[in-house]
C-alpha cells in the first residue's frame, strides 16, 4: 500500500466539480462534453446560465421534466447562441445582477457555421460573455455530418468516400482577428489547462472565447476509452495548439509550449491511425496536414510575446 | 403632464416605448422602421431613456436577443419589417411557445422577390400561426396607445404571450398627426412592474426548452390556445381601463361604426379602415345601409365579436391587404370559419384583395368597389365570393 | 423591477429541473465495468476528473470508489489511470 497522507492529497478541482454534472445523462460511452463541462463547474458551480443551441449538449442534458445539470440552461435557436447570450448577459446587467456567468455553450456547428455571424456580431460589441465551443468536429448530434470545423480528409456522412476537402475552418483565430479580450483554445486532454484558462476568462470583462477540443468517440470512431488520449495526442503532435490570447499576444499554454521545436512534435500519424474517420485518408492528404500544421505554428508565431 | 405633438407613426411608438421603460432593447435597420430604433437611441444616449440598447448584426438576432434578455427578467422591445420579420420567424415561434412576454413593433411592408418597400399586410399575416397576440393600428395615436397597452396585455398572468402591433410603412410610419403623449408618472402607476412566468437568472438551476416528449409538448401547446381565448377578457378590460384613465377607447378587438342599423358590413383591418369610413359615409347618405367592423386584434381572431355584429347580415364584405397564394385573404378566411362556430346559413360574405405591395386604395375606390359588390348581392348574387382587385390610375 | 407570477391557468411550461438519472439507470448500458485496486492506487485524482459520468469518487483514506447504477463502462478511467489500478472487466452476465 503506497501510503499518502490526508494533507498531502487534496483534489485538484474544487469539489464543486462533483455537484453540477449529475450522473446518468444521456451522453454518449466516453463523451468529451461532460468532462469539459465538469470543469467549467470546478471554476463556476451552480452560478452559471448556459446558453445552448442545437447542439449534442441540447439532448445531454435529457428530456422534460429534467435535465443532468445543477445548472442554469437556455435552449435557443441554432443560429442565436450569441445574440441570446448577450440578451441575457445586458438583463442582467440591467437588473444588477452581477454573481452569474453567462456562457454561450455551443458545438462547432452552431459556432462556426450557422452560429458565426451571432458570434461576430457579439464578440465585435464585445459583450460581457464567455462563450465557449466545444468542438468535436462535426455535427454530431444529427449524425456526424461535415461542419467546417472537419478537419481536412476526415470521413463524415456527408464526405463518406473523398473525405472532407477542405482544412479545418480556424474559429479561434478568427476571433483573435476581432481583438476582443481573451482568446483561449484548450482540450479535454488537459483539464486543469482549461481550469486555469477559465480562472483566467472569469476575471476579464468584455468579451471572452474558449475552444475546446472535444473527440468524439462515435464520430472520430474509436473506442470511447481513449477519448483523453486521442486528446492528448492532438496537442502531443502540434496538430491542436494550446494558446491564449490577451492584451494583443498569444501565449503558449504548457503542453504546447515545447512543440515550438518540430522535432518535438509526435508523429501525426500516431494521431490520424488511432481514429477510423482517418482509415481511407489519401497519403497526399497526409502531407498536406503537415503542412496545415506548420502553417498554423507560423502564425501563432507572429503573435509570441 | 400629458401633451398633443405631431409625431409620425415611427415616432409615437417611440414615444410609447419610452413611457414603456424597457430595460434592453435590440434591433436592427430596416426600412421603414428605422426610425423607431433611431429615436430610441437618441432617447437612450441623451439620458431620457434608461435602457440597454444591443445593436444586433441582424433581425434574427434582434429577436433572439430579446428572448434572452426577457428570460432573464427584462423588459424589451424589438421592431422590424418584412424581410426582417421574416428572417426572424423563427424566433417568433420560439418566443410565443416559451411562454415569455414581450413586444415587438411592426412596420409592415411587403415581401420580396422583388424589392418594394411600400406597404400591405403580408408580413404580419405570415406570423398568425405562430402564437403571438397581434393587433393593427389605424392611425397614429392608436399606434402609441397600442404599443403601450402591448406590454399590460403580454405581462398579465392570464396572457403570457408576446404581442406585435402593426403599423403600415410610410402611410403611418412617416406621415405626422397629431399624438398625445401621455404623463410619465400615470403610466408608470398603471403598466407597473414586469411580470413573467418563470426567469432564469441563476437564482435557482431551471432550464428553459429541453427535449419534451410529445404528450408533455401538446399540453404546452393547448395551453397557448387556453391563453389566447383567456386574453379577449384581458383585452377588452385594459382597452376599458386605458380609457377611464387616459380617455381613449377603442371597443375592443374590434371598433364599429355605424354598425347598430346597417344590413351590409365591409371588415377591414389598418390605416385603409379610415379610406373605407369614409367612402361609407358616403353610400350611407346615398342610402345604403352599410356599417364597418374594424379588425383591431387579428389574434386572438374576434370571432364573437364578429358574430355579434354579423349575425343578422344580408351580404359582408371583407378588405384584405394581403393573400395566401392559391387560396384567400387572411381576414377572410379567419372570419368564415369564425362565424361558422355559430351558424350553418351564411349570407353572401365576400373577399376583395385590394393595395397588395402598396399599391394606393382610396376612398373613391372602396366606394365603387362597394357600391357595385352591394348591388351584385342585392341582384342575387350566390358565387364568385372572391375578387382580387387591382385599382389602377 | 420584475416578479415572477405563476400563470393563471395550470397549463405545462417548458421548464426543467436537476435531475439524478434523466436518461435513466445507465449502469445498464455497459458491456464492461471497472474494477479498482485501492491499494494501487495513489489517489491522483485522474479517474475522478475524467469520468463523463462524474460517478468517481476518490477520497484520501478510501480511495476511488465508483457508483455502478450509472457508470456507462466507457473505459477512460482505466486508460487514464497511471498506475493501472483500474481494469475494465466483462460485466457479469455479458
Amino acid at each position: 500500500m503506497i501510503s499518502v497522507s490526508k494533507s498531502q492529497v487534496k483534489p485538484p478541482l474544487p469539489y464543486s466539480a462533483r455537484d453540477v454534472v449529475l450522473p446518468g445523462d444521456a451522453a454518449c460511452h466516453g463523451c468529451p462534453i461532460p468532462i469539459a463541462l465538469k470543469v467549467l463547474s470546478a471554476v463556476f458551480g451552480e452560478k452559471v446560465i448556459l446558453v445552448v443551441p442545437a447542439c449534442c449538449t441540447s439532448v445531454i442534458v435529457g428530456t422534460y421534466p429534467g435535465q443532468s445539470l445543477r445548472a442554469s440552461i437556455i435552449h435557443v435557436p441554432f443560429a442565436s447562441a450569441a445574440a441570446v447570450a448577450s440578451g441575457v448577459a445586458q438583463a442582467l446587467k440591467m437588473r444588477g445582477v452581477s454573481d452569474v456567468q453567462v456562457i454561450a455553450w455551443a458545438g462547432d456547428g452552431g459556432t462556426a457555421d450557422i452560429g458565426m455571424a451571432a458570434l461576430s456580431g457579439a464578440a465585435e460589441r464585445n459583450e460581457d460573455l464567455i462563450y465557449i465551443m466545444y468542438d468535436n468536429e462535426a455535427y454530431m448530434n444529427t449524425g456526424i455530418q461535415r461542419s467546417s470545423s472537419t478537419p481536412l480528409g476526415a470521413w463524415t456522412t456527408t464526405t463518406p468516400i473523398t473525405g472532407k476537402s477542405e482544412h479545418k475552418k480556424d474559429v479561434a483565430k478568427i476571433l483573435v482577428a476581432h481583438s476582443v479580450p481573451y482568446v483561449a483554445t484548450a482540450s479535454v486532454g488537459y483539464p486543469h489547462d482549461l481550469y486555469s484558462k477559465l480562472q483566467r476568462a472569469r476575471s476579464i470583462k468584455g468579451f471572452r472565447f474558449i475552444q475546446i477540443h472535444a473527440p468524439c468517440p462515435p464520430g472520430w470512431r474509436f473506442d470511447p476509452k481513449y477519448t483523453a488520449r486521442i486528446a492528448k495526442l492532438a496537442v502531443e503532435t502540434g496538430f491542436w495548439i494550446l494558446y491564449e490570447y490577451h492584451n494583443g499576444k498569444i501565449t503558449l499554454s504548457g503542453p504546447s509550449r515545447p512543440l515550438l521545436d518540430p522535432s518535438k512534435r509526435r508523429p501525426i500519424e500516431e494521431y490520424l491511425k488511432l481514429q477510423g474517420r482517418y482509415r481511407s485518408i489519401a497519403p497526399e492528404l497526409i502531407n498536406s496536414i503537415k503542412e496545415y500544421i506548420e502553417d498554423n505554428w507560423s502564425w501563432v508565431k507572429r503573435y509570441l510575446l | 403632464m400629458p401633451r398633443v405633438i405631431a409625431l409620425t407613426g415611427n415616432h409615437a411608438v417611440a414615444y410609447a416605448v419610452k413611457l414603456a421603460k424597457p430595460d434592453v432593447i435590440a434591433a436592427y435597420p430596416i426600412t421603414p422602421q428605422s426610425p423607431i430604433v433611431e429615436k430610441l437611441s437618441e432617447m437612450i444616449e441623451s439620458g431620457e431613456l434608461k435602457s440597454s440598447m444591443i445593436r444586433v448584426e441582424s433581425e434574427h438576432s434582434a429577436l433572439a436577443a430579446c428572448f434572452g434578455a426577457a428570460v432573464a427578467g427584462a423588459r424589451v422591445f424589438t421592431a422590424t419589417s418584412s424581410q426582417g420579420l421574416l428572417y426572424m420567424h423563427e424566433v417568433v415561434h420560439w418566443a410565443s411557445r416559451a411562454r415569455i412576454p414581450m413586444v415587438m413593433a411592426l412596420v409592415s411592408r411587403t415581401i420580396n422577390t422583388p424589392w418594394n418597400i411600400w406597404p400591405d399586410h403580408s408580413d404580419f399575416v405570415d406570423q398568425r400561426d405562430a402564437g403571438w397576440i397581434m393587433a393593427y393600428a389605424m392611425d397614429n395615436q392608436e399606434a402609441f396607445d397600442l404599443t403601450l397597452q402591448a406590454f399590460k396585455i403580454s405581462e398579465d398572468p392570464s396572457v403570457y404571450l408576446p404581442v406585435m402591433i402593426g403599423i403600415e410603412g410610410f402611410i403611418l410610419s412617416h406621415t405626422a398627426m397629431p399624438v398625445e403623449i401621455l404623463d410619465e408618472k400615470q403610466v408608470e402607476e398603471w403598466l407597473g412592474e414586469r411580470k413573467q412566468p418563470y426567469i432564469v437568472d441563476g437564482s435557482e438551476p431551471l432550464g428553459l426548452g429541453g427535449l419534451t416528449p410529445p404528450e408533455d409538448t401538446e399540453d404546452m401547446f393547448y395551453g397557448i390556445q387556453v391563453a389566447m381565448e383567456k386574453s379577449k377578457d384581458t383585452i377588452r378590460r385594459v382597452d376599458r381601463e386605458y380609457g377611464k384613465l387616459f380617455g381613449r377607447e377603442y371597443g375592443g378587438l374590434v371598433s364599429c361604426y355605424n354598425c347598430s342599423d346597417a344590413k351590409y358590413f365591409a371588415v377591414a383591418m389598418g390605416s385603409w379602415s379610415g379610406d373605407l369610413i369614409e367612402a361609407t359615409s358616403k353610400l350611407r347618405d346615398e342610402g345604403y345601409s352599410l356599417g364597418v367592423v374594424r379588425v383591431r386584434f387579428y389574434r386572438p381572431f374576434p370571432h364573437e365579436d364578429l358574430w355579434g355584429t354579423l349575425r343578422g347580415a344580408k351580404g359582408v364584405f371583407v378588405f384584405d391587404r394581403a393573400i395566401s397564394f392559391g387560396a384567400w385573404g387572411p381576414i377572410y378566411t379567419d372570419l368564415v370559419a369564425g362565424l361558422l362556430q355559430y351558424t350553418s346559413k351564411l349570407p353572401p360574405v365576400v373577399n376583395v384583395v385590394a393595395g397588395i405591395a402598396g399599391v394606393h386604395v382610396g376612398a373613391e375606390d372602396f366606394y365603387e368597389v362597394l357600391k357595385s359588390l352591394i348591388g351584385q348581392v342585392e341582384s342575387g348574387l350566390e358565387h364568385g365570393y372572391f375578387k382580387w382587385v387591382r385599382v389602377r390610375r | 423591477m420584475v416578479r415572477v407570477v405563476k400563470p393563471e391557468e395550470n397549463y405545462k411550461l417548458p421548464l426543467t429541473k436537476p435531475v439524478v438519472g434523466v436518461a435513466g439507470k445507465t449502469g445498464l448500458w455497459r458491456t464492461m465495468r471497472p474494477v479498482v485496486d485501492n491499494e494501487k492506487c495513489t489517489r491522483c485524482y485522474q479517474c475522478e476528473i475524467y469520468c463523463p459520468v462524474n460517478v468517481i469518487r476518490v477520497e484520501p483514506e478510501l480511495g476511488v470508489t465508483i457508483d455502478y447504477e450509472y457508470c456507462k463502462g466507457c473505459g477512460i478511467c482505466e486508460d487514464v489511470c497511471p498506475r493501472s489500478a483500474i481494469v475494465m472487466v466483462p460485466e457479469p452476465g455479458e
